[in-house]
């Protein structure tokens, strides 16, 4: 009798729970990824010879909603046709009744590990412009995510950046399923994805999103999980966060115009008062508690975003004349440099002229 | 089926040890070794005085599910034992000249992971660990046993080569490399490999049925084993 060596021991408890494939076009390699709905595998698919991620219904979970949700999230991306949006190849049924959908293999690394990397500021406004694009093209077509964090974003290689994990997105219109997931359920986990359950997490999930109130949830409320992104790039942590330190400020922040953030949300620059606070206001828009003083989709978030890196007044900031002046001289400092050097060189001039 | 160890059917008792027996003696040696920091020899020795001394004085029929798992009832009963032993400075001669386990069985893998293992918490995973890698290799070579001799016997050479060979991803071969090296159509090897995954999973689940008391600790030890409920 051999006994199983770590590799193996490993490998023996993934197969014994793998779907059967027999039949499709693809081969099982390793499992990627389990959430509460499916399990995602890194698959060979034999006709066209490429590797491909294979989301397959979890054994526990194979019931009929299940199903239909899985369905239903292969029909959503593969409307959504987009550079940011992962693409779905094929969606079928294995020998055992479960649904499995095969969509592009995403390799790269995820937002909350880049961002952990110590990006310079602009290289992760960037970056965020790069997610509110896939997100508000998915806002044109009615569909809302409903589960934006820094964990279902990926950053591939080149800067590419895909929006990841469509599980609970909810198309505009669409009848609604049994269990569909909206809110918070007693009890559930907080970001389980499973039947019944709820879901988005807790620290992104829009105010009326986490009371359960359905039919206010809308484009606004992934503009709440894009302000929370942009929050965790800014400070390193997701908003309403007890810091890790007892030192570390928790005031909440308490402006002229967005003292209507949740209660608990540090403001970004109490905790890095180097950040500029055109940026600040841009984040805490996003934020806001009521859905009405948001930005009204991804669109405008990404504009304001657009503006502010190119030293333009964001809409979300509003500056006094000396705000206004301190822009305006930071955005064309070379001009005013070369202005102001003629200036003196002239009075020089003038003043040589009259000795 | 732990508790037939109490049997007073004499047939039914001896193969609940037996059973009980093959489960653990890796695992309780490997403890041994770790943490008692014991020689190979003076390990196996311990082991094996365990076992003994376990069926003498009837320590497994004591076992009462109501009282935990019985994998931690075992391990505290171990821990006693070594430490007795080590305090009186007695080393037994290999269960009183009764060999429960070929040893050379225990040991295939040549003893090349290394035992580093740092404190108590480390230790009882490392048990548990153990006992999943014997678990696991009693049911493949019940796999292998049911299917010597039958129809069945390229599904598990299928599953030998595709999923059992310790290599990693990149050498592994693909269904198309398997098809041609036994004549096989790819669709078959799909098969084969299916029908000995799915039976793995259902002789894992049958020995772990068979030395575990409860329903209650079955299912708990199925769920850390694969992650989920068995179905």
């Amino acid at each position: 009798m051999k006994t199983p060596g770590d590799g193996a021991l490993d490998r023996l408890r993934q197969v014994t729970q793998w779907p059967d494939l027999s039949g499709t076009r693809y081969e099982l390699q390793s499992e990627v990824a389990r959430g509460g709905m499916g399990v995602v595998y890194l698959a060979r698919d034999r006709e066209l010879e490429r590797d491909v991620a294979l989301k397959v219904i979890a054994v526990a979970a194979a019931d009929p909603d299940t199903a239909a949700r899985l369905r239903r999230e292969a029909r959503i991306l593969a409307r959504l046709e987009h550079p940011g949006i992962v693409p779905v190849h094929d969606v079928g049924e294995l020998p055992d009744g479960r649904v499995f959908y095969a969509m592009k293999l995403v390799t790269g690394k995820r937002l909350d590990e880049l961002v952990r990397e110590s990006l310079p500021l602009r290289e992760k406004l960037r970056l965020l412009l790069r997610i509110c694009e896939p997100v508000a093209f998915a806002h044109a077509r009615g569909v809302i995510h409903r589960d934006l964090k820094p964990e279902n974003v990926m950053v591939g290689p080149f800067g590419e950046v895909l929006v990841m994990d469509w599980g609970v997105a909810k198309h505009r219109g669409e009848p609604k399923l049994a269990g569909d997931p909206a809110a918070p359920s007693a009890g559930s986990p907080p970001n389980a994805t499973a039947h019944g359950t709820i879901v988005g997490t807790p620290a992104y999930m829009a105010p009326e999103q986490a009371r359960g109130d359905v039919e206010r949830v809308d484009a606004r409320s992934d503009v709440y999980a894009l302000g929370a992104i942009l929050y965790f790039m800014l400070t390193g942590r997701a908003p309403g966060r007890l810091p890790a330190s007892p030192d570390a400020p928790t005031r909440t922040w308490a402006g002229p115009r967005h003292a209507n953030v949740a209660p608990g949300i540090a403001a970004p620059r109490e905790l890095d008062e180097n950040l500029p606070r055109p940026l600040e206001a841009i984040c805490l828009k996003a934020l806001a508690l009521e859905p009405a003083e948001r930005y009204p989709g991804a669109a405008e978030l990404a504009a304001d975003l657009e503006r502010f890196l190119e030293g333009e007044r964001v809409s979300a900031y509003p500056e006094g004349l000396l705000g206004r002046a301190r822009r305006f001289a930071s955005r064309h400092r070379t001009p005013i440099l070369v202005l102001l050097a003629y200036v003196v060189m002239r009075v020089v001039l003038l003043l040589v002229a009259r000795v | 089926m732990v508790l037939a160890v109490r049997s007073r059917d004499e047939q039914e008792r001896a193969r609940a040890l037996e059973t009980v027996v093959a489960a653990y003696w890796r695992p309780v040696y490997r403890h041994v070794r770790a943490r008692w920091r014991a020689r190979e020899e003076e390990a196996e020795d311990l082991a094996q005085g365990f076992f003994a001394t376990a069926l003498e004085k009837g320590w497994l029929a004591r076992y009462e599910p109501a009282r935990g798992r019985f994998r931690t009832y075992l391990l505290a009963c171990l821990e006693a034992f070594v430490a007795n032993q080590r305090r009186d400075g007695r080393r037994l001669k290999r269960g009183g000249g009764v060999t429960l386990v070929p040893l050379e069985s225990q040991d295939a893998d040549g003893e090349t992971r290394e035992l580093q293992l740092a404190d108590g918490s480390d230790l009882e995973a490392e048990f548990q660990r153990e006992w999943s890698r014997s678990l696991f290799a009693l049911a493949v070579e019940a796999l292998r046993q049911r299917c010597l001799g039958t129809s069945r016997e390229v599904a598990f050479l299928v599953f030998e080569r595709y999923d059992l060979e310790d290599h990693d991803a990149s050498q592994r071969p693909r269904y198309a490399d398997l098809a041609a090296e036994l004549s096989l159509p790819v669709t078959q090897v799909t098969n084969h490999l299916h029908w000995a995954r799915l039976e793995l999973r259902r002789t894992v689940l049958e020995k772990l049925r068979e030395i575990t008391a409860s329903e209650e600790e079955f299912r708990a030890e199925a769920r850390s084993l694969f992650g989920a409920e068995p179905s």
